[in-house]
């Protein structure tokens, strides 16, 4: 079976002032119709700009995709016109961002935000589009939808906003939904209702998820496969089952050990410290040999900093990118 | 259908609420509208021919019958200043409209294509670097008094500060994860600009078009009383007082009513202007 998105040695680097930044640097994956993929790693990892690639959402200058493919349903998405990617964002793909209190158009009413997509993609009329919003936003179970279609975003919760976001980024059926952490701004009561709306409606509609996340709890809850990045590469790629009970790469290892558990202190019968992974993110600017967690990690041997480990087997669909891996 | 729209709105419900938090828009506005019935009842305010001469009523002081008494031909001055505000209102709002106009689809477009703003940028630069005034005076020296080639010529002076204001508002818009999010919708340029750009800069706008009202009115009168104006066969408030300059010892009524109805009407504007601004800027407003 072919993948519906297979992305390989995708490359994004940003042209600064300050010299190069390899924000994506070499990074493979796929997903498969119906699977939900997580993407985790701390905060400049690179995994919002490999979701930004895929959209070609990169501002240029001073991003550049330099190398690297995107097959989405068999086609290159990176070779594409402008106009011929337009016509697949929001309709074939389409994307939640992660802040719903900034990313609506305050001087727009809700009915007509989700209805756009729907006129631009689909062709409909104003009226048809509108009633098809009302019926979008029943499905992510917004109370009184009909009222909701003429009000504006200020007017909503940011729960309610992540909704609205969810029927705009579903409205058209789209066939990859590409998730950059959506229940960051919000709550957690509401993040498990939005985190559970959204699986409902991907099994209903057969879409594959991309869920871009730092929050491993998420990634336990909703993903079937998990690719692990750091300092823009992929370090670690397996189930998520076998990710979570026998980490190979280090650096998983530390995320997995530096989130509390609930009952941990209790049974311990003192507060317990998390553990923490020591040192910073490194910085991208300056092409470097070796493994990038190296400088960071517990089991670093001399060759880490020498050689680039590449991605090696541990069982299958799970693969790490270390020297020397937890057994 | 314009009412229905804004009863069914809520932000002109906040709109409304908020003028009647801030009296002094109230009061701009109570004046402005004064201004605006006097200019359109001209004509049935007890106004005579603002051009019929009259030699033997020369300079009479205010009286019953001259309420702002009579120029030195004779003009009844009450009934120049009444008509005059039509000029005045005319070129103000027509100013307004066309200088916010232009300058927005200036602005929009250079805010968003780089290769055009660097162009259209130094154009702007330069007309601004020429006093606004002096470039209207330069540019009616070119052309015949006429209020059509007056409203030109101011327009012309205050577009680049429309162009500035929208395109700084572009600049900040287009960095909002909504502008984002469309894109990433597969939304195309134009349908960015009028559907998730312009709306946004609207507010600010209308309380930028004020601005240019009530300085395009100052603007008139000053170039009407320095002969580079209305042609003096249009009494506006600046040639009346032009004309009276010289009489400004023997009766210096023939300057101050036109004066003061100038002065009025660009406080009333700026007044409704300054409401405006704290009502659509809810956080200035909270401040204050």
């Amino acid at each position: 079976m072919t993948p519906l998105l297979q992305v390989t040695g995708l490359e994004t680097r940003f042209f600064t002032r300050d010299g190069v930044v390899r924000a994506v640097d070499g990074v493979s994956f796929s997903t498969e119709a119906g699977e939900t993929l997580a993407i985790v790693g701390e905060s400049g990892c690179g995994k919002s700009v490999t979701s930004l690639s895929i959209l070609r959402l990169i501002a240029s200058p001073p991003g550049r995709i330099v190398g690297g493919k995107v097959l989405f349903e068999g086609r290159d998405l990176l070779t594409l016109s402008e106009d011929e990617m337009r016509a697949v964002r929001g309709d074939a793909i389409s994307m939640i961002f992660q802040e719903p209190m900034t990313s609506l158009n305050p001087a727009l009413t809700i009915g007509r935000q989700i209805a756009e997509g729907l006129v631009l993609h689909r062709g409909l009329s104003q009226q048809d589009a509108l009633a098809r919003a009302a019926e979008m936003l029943r499905k992510v179970r917004m109370p009184e939808p009909e009222r909701r279609l003429r009000q504006y975003p200020h007017e909503l919760s940011g729960g309610m906003r992540q909704r609205v976001m969810i029927a705009m980024a579903l409205v058209c059926g789209p066939r990859l939904l590409i998730a950059d952490e959506p229940t960051t701004a919000l709550d957690v009561t509401i993040q498990a209702q939005i985190l559970e709306l959204m699986r409902e409606l991907a099994r209903e509609t057969g879409a594959a998820i991309i869920l871009i996340t730092h929050d491993l709890g998420v990634v336990a809850e909703m993903a079937q496969r998990v690719v692990v990045m750091y300092g823009g590469r992929k370090v670690e790629e397996a189930p998520v089952e076998a990710l979570f009970a026998h980490p190979r790469h280090p650096y998983t290892a530390g995320l997995l050990g530096s989130m509390p558990r609930l009952g941990d202190s209790l049974r311990e019968g003192a507060l317990k410290r998390l553990v923490e992974i020591p040192g910073m993110v490194p910085s991208l600017s300056e092409a470097q040999s070796g493994c990038l967690f190296a400088p960071r990690c517990p089991n670093a041997l001399s060759r880490c900093t020498q050689e680039t480990p590449s991605l090696v087997a541990h069982g299958t669909g799970h693969f790490a990118a270390c020297w020397n891996p937890i057994a | 259908m314009a009412t229905a729209v804004l009863t069914a709105s809520p932000t002109s419900q906040q709109l409304r609420d908020a003028l009647r938090r801030h009296p002094t828009a109230i009061i701009g506005s109570v004046v402005l509208a004064a201004v605006a019935l006097i200019a359109l009842l001209a004509p049935w305010l007890g106004t005579v021919d603002p051009q019929a001469l009259s030699p033997v009523q020369r300079l009479k002081p205010p009286s019953s019958e001259h309420w702002f008494g009579t120029d030195m031909l004779g003009r009844d001055v009450y009934s120049r200043v009444v008509y005059g505000s039509r000029i005045s209102l005319t070129v103000g709002v027509s100013v307004a409209a066309l200088s916010i106009g232009i300058g927005l689809a200036i602005g929009l477009v250079t805010g968003f294509l780089r290769w055009l703003d660097a162009i259209v940028m130094r154009v702007m630069d330069g007309l601004m670097s020429i006093p606004s005034v002096l470039l209207a005076i330069a540019l009616m020296a070119l052309t015949k008094a006429s209020v059509g080639n007056v409203i030109f010529a101011i327009t012309l002076a205050e577009v680049p500060r429309v162009v500035r204001l929208v395109r700084s508002l572009v600049l900040s818009l287009r960095e909002q994860p909504y502008v984002d999010a469309a894109i990433a919708a597969g939304t195309n340029l134009p349908l960015i600009l009028m559907r998730h750009i312009l709306p946004n800069t609207l507010a600010p706008l209308l309380v930028q078009g004020t601005y240019i009202c009530a300085s395009a009115m100052i603007t008139e009168a000053i170039l009407s009383f320095i002969g580079a104006g209305t042609p003096p066969n249009v009494p506006s408030w600046g040639n009346i007082m032009a004309e009276a300059r010289s009489m400004f010892q023997l009766a210096s009524y023939l300057i101050f009513f036109p004066g003061l109805f100038l002065s009025l009407t660009v406080l009333a504007v700026n007044l409704l202007g300054d409401g405006m601004r704290d009502a659509l800027d809810p956080r200035l407003a909270r401040r204050m």
